[in-house]
C-alpha cells in the first residue's frame, strides 16, 4: 500500500524530468525531428568577408528561414571564408544565378545569409555552389568610405 | 613556525586520508554485484526521499529565478531596443549555468544534508553496526542505494528547474513585460542549441549529483557518533558540495564553453 | 590446533586504544560449545571491546582470535560477513533500525540471507516475536517502543537465524526487576533450544552467576578470576571479591590515575 505510493510519486517524478527535458529540447533548443540531415541539402558560397557570421546563423530566402549555417572555413588557395549551409529539402528553386548575402537583423542583431532567387533555368543539386555572392557590411568601412568621399567633394 | 608547518602537514595528511577513505567507500558502495531482489525497491525508496522530496523547493526557486531573470534582462535589454533578446539571455543563463548549479546549491541542502544527517544518526545509534552483525554490508545496503538515487534524481531536478524558470521567464517577460511571444521563442530557439547547451547543462548535473550525494553519503559515514559529530557533519556536507559544484562548474564550463 | 570443545579460542590477546592505554594485555580464553559463558568486570574494563574483537570490529594488536578454527582478524570484509551471519550480537539499545517496523526488523536477516516464501517469513517471525513476548506489537515502529521492549525485539532480531553464537551486550542494564527477570528465562531457554554458544557480558553480578555455566572476570586488562559460579563466589582473590560483593574501594581502583591529590591542590594554586 505505502510502497505503492512511494512507487507512484517516483513515476511521476520521473515523468516530470523527462517532461522537461523533452520541453527544453523541443520547445526552448528548437530541436525538430523533421529538420534531420536528411531532410536538408548542402549548398556552399564564398565571400570575401564573412564579418561575425556564425555556425547555426539562419538562411532566408526574403525573411523566410529556409536553413542554417553548419560550416565556416577558411579556403588556402582563394583566401576567402567558404560557408556551408544546410538548405531544407522542400526548397528546391535555387537557381544556380542565386545572389547570397550576409545581413545584419537590426544594429546590434545577429548575422545571417539572405538568398535572392535569380532566374536561370538550372537549380542547385546538393554540394551546389552559389557564385554570386554579397560580403557582410563592415560598419568601419562603411565609415572610412563616407569620410574619404567628404573630403574628395572638398 | 615549526610548529604551524606541523599542522600544515597534518591537515594535508588528514584531508589525503579523507580523500582516500571517501573514494574507498565510493568503489565498494558502486562496484559491487546488483542485488536483484531488493535493490530497485530500495532505489525507488531513496528516489522517492531524495528526488521526489526536493521537487518543491526546485520548482518554487525556479520559478522565482526565471522571473527575477527576464526582469533583470529586460531592464538592461531594452535600453538597446534588444528586447526581442530576452528569450536567449533567460535560456542561455539557465541552461548553462544557473539551472545545474543553483538546483545542486539548493539539493545539497534539501537532500544532502538530510542523507548526511540520516546515515550520522544510523551510525551512532549502532544501526550500521548491527547491520554488518546481521552479515549485510552497510556499504551496500545503505550507502548504495542513496548515491544512485542522487545521481538519478539531479538530473531531473535540474531539467525540471530549468523548464519552470523558462516558464516564470515568459510569465514575466511575455504576459507581463509584453516582449513579443514569437520573437522571444524564435530568439531563444536559433540561439539554443540541444546537443551544446542543453546537454552540456545535463552533463553538468549529473556530474553535480553525483559529486554532492557522495560527499553527504561520505560525511554521514564517516561523522564522529555523537551530536555534534553529526552536526558538524551535516554542515561539512552543505559546505563542501555547495564548493565542489561551484569550482567543477569553473572547470567543466571551461572544457564545455571555453574553446570555441 | 582447536579443540572439539572449544568454539573460541583467544591467545595472547593485547589491544590498545592509545599508545599507551592497553585495553587487554596477553589474555587468553576458552569459550566452550554449547555454554552460557559469562564476562563480568567493572565499568571501562573492556567488556565491550572484547565483543568487538571477537566479531571483527575491531583487530587486535597482538595475539588471535579463533572462532570455530578461523582466525577472525585474517579474515577479508566478505569473509567476515559470512561468519558474522552465524553470529548475533544483542547491542546494549538494541540497534534497531529506525525506518523499519518491528516485523521488518525481525525479518530483515531472513530477507537478506534466505530466499524463503513469505508466508513463511511470517510464521518465523511471529514464532521469534511470540518467544519475546511482543507478537502483539509487531506493527509499531522502534520509535513507538519503551527501551525494554526495544531490547526485546533486538532479541528476537538476533535468533532468527538460529545463530551459533549469541552475545549479550549488557541485557540487563537499566531494566527493571521483571524484565531482568524475563531476560534471564529467556536467554536461558534460547541456549537450551538453538543450542547456540552463549556469551553473557554483564556486571550485573546475582543475575549472570544464576545462569551461566562459566566465568570470567575481567579488570585493567587482565583475566582475575575464572571459573564456574560457585568458583568464582567463593574465590579468595581480592579483586574478585571487590568486585563481587560490591566494595566502593579496594584493589579496584575507584579514582581513575592521576597525581597526588595533595600536590594538585597545591600546584593549583602555583
Amino acid at each position: 500500500m505505502q510502497q505503492r505510493q512511494v512507487e507512484l510519486a517516483v513515476g511521476v517524478f520521473i515523468l516530470l524530468g523527462i517532461i522537461a527535458l523533452a520541453f527544453l529540447a523541443l520547445k526552448v533548443s528548437g530541436l525538430s525531428f523533421q529538420d534531420s540531415r536528411t531532410q536538408t541539402y548542402t549548398v556552399v558560397a564564398e565571400f570575401n568577408n564573412i564579418g561575425s557570421l556564425k555556425p547555426r546563423a539562419k538562411v532566408s530566402i526574403a525573411g523566410v528561414t529556409v536553413g542554417q549555417v553548419t560550416s565556416i572555413r577558411l579556403d588556402p588557395l582563394s583566401a576567402r571564408a567558404v560557408v556551408e549551409m544546410a538548405i531544407n529539402k522542400d526548397v528546391d528553386y535555387l537557381t544556380t544565378d542565386s545572389i547570397a548575402g550576409i545581413k545584419t537583423a537590426g544594429v546590434l542583431g545577429e548575422q545571417y545569409i539572405s538568398i535572392s532567387v535569380g532566374g536561370a533555368p538550372d537549380v542547385l543539386e546538393d554540394g551546389g555552389k552559389i557564385i554570386d555572392t554579397q560580403s557582410a557590411v563592415v560598419l568601419e568601412d562603411l565609415i572610412g568610405k563616407f569620410l574619404t568621399n567628404m573630403g574628395s567633394k572638398d | 613556525m615549526l610548529k604551524h608547518i606541523q599542522a600544515l602537514g597534518a591537515w594535508g595528511l588528514g584531508v589525503t586520508a579523507g580523500l582516500g577513505r571517501a573514494t574507498q567507500i565510493w568503489c565498494r558502495a558502486l562496484f559491487a554485484l546488483p542485488d536483484f531482489r531488493y535493490g530497485p525497491r530500495l532505489l525507488i525508496q531513496q528516489i522517492y526521499y531524495v528526488g521526489v522530496f526536493s521537487m518543491i523547493i526546485i520548482v518554487v526557486s525556479g520559478v522565482l529565478i526565471g522571473m527575477v531573470l527576464a526582469l533583470q534582462g529586460y531592464t538592461v535589454l531594452v535600453r538597446f531596443g534588444a528586447e526581442a533578446a530576452l528569450g536567449q539571455f533567460v535560456s542561455l543563463t539557465l541552461l548553462r549555468e544557473l539551472g545545474p548549479v543553483v538546483a545542486a546549491l539548493l539539493f545539497a541542502g534539501r537532500a544532502g544534508s538530510a542523507l548526511t544527517a540520516e546515515i550520522g544518526l544510523m551510525k551512532t545509534t549502532e544501526q550500521l553496526v548491527a547491520m554488518e552483525m546481521i552479515g549485510v554490508d552497510p556499504l551496500r545496503r545503505v550507502l548504495r542505494p542513496r548515491l544512485l538515487a542522487g545521481i538519478l534524481s539531479m538530473p531531473l531536478l535540474a531539467q525540471v528547474f530549468n523548464a519552470v524558470a523558462i516558464w516564470g521567464a515568459v510569465m514575466v517577460g511575455v504576459h507581463w513585460l509584453g516582449v513579443d511571444a514569437g520573437s522571444f521563442w524564435s530568439n531563444m530557439q536559433s540561439s539554443v542549441d540541444f546537443s551544446a547547451d542543453v546537454m552540456n547543462g545535463f552533463i553538468k548535473s549529473v556530474v553535480f549529483g553525483l559529486v554532492v550525494t557522495w560527499i553527504a553519503v561520505f560525511q554521514g559515514y564517516d561523522a564522529e557518533p555523537t551530536s555534534a559529530g553529526i552536526s558538524a557533519a551535516t554542515t561539512r556536507t552543505v559546505v563542501h558540495s555547495s564548493l565542489a559544484v561551484l569550482a567543477l562548474d569553473f572547470f567543466l564550463t571551461a572544457v564545455m564553453f571555453g574553446i570555441s | 590446533m582447536h579443540s572439539s570443545s572449544n568454539w573460541i579460542e583467544i591467545r595472547n590477546l593485547s589491544y590498545r586504544r592509545s599508545e599507551s592505554r592497553w585495553i587487554f594485555k596477553d589474555v587468553d580464553m576458552n569459550i566452550e560449545r554449547n555454554k552460557i559463558t559469562a564476562i563480568m568486570g567493572p565499568s571501562g574494563c573492556g567488556k565491550t571491546t572484547l565483543l568487538k574483537l571477537i566479531s571483527g570490529q575491531l583487530k587486535p594488536d597482538q595475539g588471535t582470535v579463533m572462532v570455530d578454527g578461523v582466525n577472525v582478524s585474517a579474515l577479508d570484509r566478505d569473509g567476515l560477513l559470512a561468519l558474522r551471519r552465524r553470529m548475533g550480537l544483542l547491542f546494549q539499545n538494541g540497534a534497531l533500525f529506525t525506518d523499519l517496523s518491528v516485523y521488518e526488523n525481525v525479518a530483515f536477516p531472513l530477507r537478506v540471507h534466505t530466499k524463503l516464501p513469505e508466508d513463511m517469513i511470517r510464521d518465523l517471525v511471529l514464532m521469534k516475536l511470540q518467544a519475546v513476548g511482543l507478537r502483539g506489537a509487531r506493527d509499531l515502529m522502534p520509535s513507538e517502543l519503551s527501551g525494554g521492549m526495544a531490547r526485546r525485539v533486538a532479541l528476537a532480531r538476533t535468533i532468527i537465524l538460529d545463530p551459533e553464537l549469541i552475545m549479550y551486550d549488557e541485557p540487563f542494564a537499566g531494566q527493571d526487576p521483571i524484565l531482568k527477570g524475563v531476560l534471564l528465562d529467556l536467554i536461558k531457554r534460547i541456549n537450551e533450544n538453538i543450542h547456540a554458544t552463549t556469551i553473557l557480558v554483564s556486571h550485573d553480578v546475582a543475575e549472570t552467576a544464576s545462569i551461566a555455566d562459566y566465568i570470567f572476570v575481567l579488570a585493567g586488562g587482565r583475566i582475575i578470576g575464572q571459573g564456574t559460579p560457585d568458583e568464582v563466589m567463593n574465590s579468595e582473590d581480592p579483586m574478585v571479591r571487590q568486585f563481587l560483593r560490591g566494595l566502593p574501594d579496594g584493589p579496584v581502583p575507584f579514582h581513575y590515575p592521576a597525581a597526588s591529590w595533595q600536590d594538585d591542590l597545591v600546584g593549583g594554586r602555583g
